[in-house]
């Protein structure tokens, strides 16, 4: 794991490696490196499986960081890549080579998020939106809630409520004195010993 | 001329004595499934309002001529094959039509509503009818031939091709009947019997899982009340063969009765306990042993 | 439209499908019968075997099965499973339903013949339960089939569906379950709601 580090750190520019656990490693590296990157890790280093492709949007930075999750079966951990792309005119290089399976993962990041994936088979086919039009929905500038109101007919008289609070005094009321009750003792007594002390 | 047109009648009357029965046992049936599954079940009559709700349907549509012709041609093959045998043999109204080879017609007319189904599901262009009529025409020739061989057997221990006849020879005594006189023969029928009444493990052509309901997918309305009205004549009718053929046919109603549903449980217990064959299992099943006991039947008739 | 569906199908060209195989009339109502003594015996004869058609677009549809099994054994009070919408009366709608299932839902609702009846089942169907912000689920299944009883509950027990059933049995026994003349009425009204969320209309317009 180490060396597998320590090599993607020399040979491909990474940045730091955020280490999550004792068998899942982040590294981040340049968008451009990444392609290369993951064959080293499939050839080379053993990392055969392809766990999936994950993007976040950083509406803030103004990136989308991509995340790909590799995992090897000899060393039986997890290593994560991940690369940031500009938000604007999002595009990146296709996997489907290395692993045909990460054709899908690409048709719903361009379906979902609009990255582009230039030669990935059928990328521009909808799985779920058919014919959607404007921004993608898992952007964060995409207001679903407004959407849902303009486009599906809402209900009137829905309530909103706190789960926790609403579960509170419908259901366990008599659990909920209680549970004042001791809070006030405790609070009581710690007042007490502090004018004491 | 008035002696046909009386018989004629007599058929009519008995055709819709045949038809009542059929639809009770249909429901009893299902009631017998239900228990089995630790279920209640519907009630009794519940075949017949199933078919006074598919006759009320306001709308209903067709797909072509053939369409329209693929209930009827079914509906014709269950009262054709009960029109040519006796219901109750020696009974004056419930006698029937009769000629001499009446037992090749019969096997046509078994055959006959399978057709017609085919040619009318085809026309409604639904790709899981086109299924079910390929594994239903498939398996119910496999078990059609232990069935003609157990026939073939029977016309040469009897020298005769009119079922009446062949009813005749059994009256007496169960010592008659084709079930002791000739047991090899009434082996391969039987066999065959579980085939052709289309109850589990034989019904891999409605495969409720699969293909949603085989044949009859597209038909709707009107065309499913004719289709479920067949089903109870055409399965009372293949009952009340099988009875006359190895069973010493009825001397009255109630005889009919008791022996029909006799034959009748033996198929339904067998089709809880087993599950359902898919269609290469089935027809395998009906080449090996059914169609072995029934050449051996053949072969033993023609020895004596 | 119609060469994507020529495409997927691989039909030879200059082969229509949809005017071949479907049906462009638009849907007549059609009165139930005058007679009073006929309709009402008729409404019985719906009322007491409903063919079920289960639709299970969501999470709801796991509630549907122990219906069939013995502990609730839905064919005591004459409701069956019937696989295919030209044969079923009932369509229960088995939850949240999306842009994509709802096309299916379509199709399937017109291809059911004339007294049909449309069950909501769990809230997604009734407000949109707790999909009711999504982007790609429905808020009020009512909008664009008409619907004769509701389910509510996230999920709804057997039981609670057992007694929706008995509601309709009231609705259809009181001729007050005419969903189909109320759709084929408001054609137009269902038809735009319908085509305000189905973008690419890769359909017949009405397919019988």
């Amino acid at each position: 794991m180490k060396d597998t580090i320590d090599k993607i750190r020399s040979m491909f520019d990474g940045g730091d490696a955020d280490e999550k656990r004792e068998d899942l490693v982040f590294v981040t590296v340049p968008a451009t490196q990444v392609v290369d990157c993951l064959g080293y890790l499939r050839d080379r280093a053993g990392y055969r499986h392809l766990v999936m492709i994950s993007a976040v949007d950083y509406i803030e930075r103004g990136v989308f960081q991509l995340t790909y999750l590799l995992h090897s079966y000899e060393k039986q951990n997890d290593i994560g890549i991940r690369a940031d792309i500009g938000r604007d005119d999002a595009s990146m290089d296709s996997i489907h080579r290395l692993w045909a399976a990460a054709q899908v993962y690409q048709r719903e990041l361009r379906e979902m998020f609009g990255i582009d994936f230039p030669g990935s088979p059928r990328v521009d086919e909808p799985m779920l939106l058919e014919g959607w039009e404007g921004i993608p929905p898992m952007r964060r500038d995409f207001d679903t809630k407004k959407y849902s109101e303009e486009t599906f007919f809402p209900r009137e008289g829905r309530k909103t409520a706190d789960p926790a609070t609403h579960m509170a005094e419908k259901n366990y009321a008599s659990e909920e004195q209680v549970k004042r009750s001791v809070k006030d003792l405790v609070r009581g007594r710690r007042k007490r010993k502090g004018n004491d002390g | 001329m008035m002696e046909v047109l009386k018989q004629a009648g007599y058929s009519l009357a008995t055709l819709m004595v045949v038809m009542n029965y059929g639809l009770l046992l249909v429901g009893l049936v299902t009631i017998i499934v239900a228990r089995v599954h630790g279920r209640i079940g519907p009630p009794i009559w519940q075949p017949y309002i199933n078919i006074l709700k598919t006759l009320s349907m306001r709308t209903a549509l067709s797909h072509g001529i053939m369409f329209y012709l693929g209930p009827v041609f079914r509906i014709v093959g269950g009262i054709g094959l009960l029109f040519f045998m006796p219901v109750v043999y020696g009974s004056s109204w419930m006698q029937n039509f009769s000629f001499a080879g009446d037992v090749i017609l019969v096997v046509y007319f078994v055959f006959f509503g399978m057709l017609g189904m085919a040619l009318g599901a085809a026309e409604s262009g639904h790709p899981y009818s086109a299924i079910g009529i390929m594994r239903g025409l498939a398996q119910n020739t496999a078990a059609e031939l232990p069935f003609a061989l157990a026939l073939m057997a029977l016309a040469a221990q009897h020298q005769t091709l009119s079922i009446t006849d062949i009813v005749a020879a059994q009256q007496g005594g169960i010592a008659h009947w084709n079930m002791i006189t000739n047991p090899v023969a009434t082996l391969a029928g039987m066999l065959a019997f579980f085939g052709m009444m289309m109850h589990s493990p034989f019904d891999v052509h409605l495969a409720p899982q699969e293909i949603p309901i085989g044949p009859p997918t597209e038909f709707h309305s009107s065309y499913l009340a004719l289709m479920q009205t067949n089903r109870s004549i055409f399965h009372a009718a293949k009952l009340i063969l099988f009875m006359n053929l190895f069973f010493g046919g009825a001397t009255s109603i109630f005889v009919m009765v008791v022996k029909t549903f006799a034959l009748l449980m033996v198929v339904v217990f067998a089709g809880v306990v087993f599950p359902r064959y898919r269609v290469e299992q089935s027809i395998r099943w009906f080449i090996r042993i059914p169609l072995a006991v029934g050449i051996l039947a053949v072969v033993i008739s023609a020895w004596k | 439209m119609s060469d994507e569906i020529k495409k997927v199908n691989g039909i030879d060209e200059g082969f229509d499908e949809i005017s071949e195989y479907f049906c462009d009339a638009r849907p007549s109502p059609v009165s139930p019968s005058a007679n009073r003594i006929v309709r009402n015996f008729q409404n019985w004869a719906q009322a007491n075997s409903i063919f079920i058609l289960g639709f299970g677009t969501g999470c709801g549809a796991i509630e549907l099965r122990p219906l069939f099994t013995a502990r609730y054994d839905v064919s005591r009070y004459g409701l069956f499973p019937r696989p295919t919408p030209r044969q079923s009366s009932l369509f229960i709608i088995g939850g949240y339903a999306s842009i994509k299932t709802m096309k299916r839902i379509i199709r399937s609702y017109e291809q059911i013949q004339n007294p049909k009846f449309v069950m909501g089942l769990g809230s997604c169907t009734v407000n949109g339960g707790m999909y009711w912000d999504s982007y790609n689920t429905i808020n009020r299944l009512d909008h664009y089939i008409p619907v004769d009883v509701y389910v509510a509950g996230c999920m709804p027990r057997p039981e609670s569906l057992i007694a929706g059933f008995d509601r309709l049995k009231e609705l259809i026994m009181e001729g007050k379950a005419e969903g189909a003349n109320t759709y084929a009425e408001n054609f137009d009204w269902y038809k735009n709601n319908q085509k305000k969320i189905i973008k690419n209309w890769n359909m017949p317009e009405y397919n019988w």
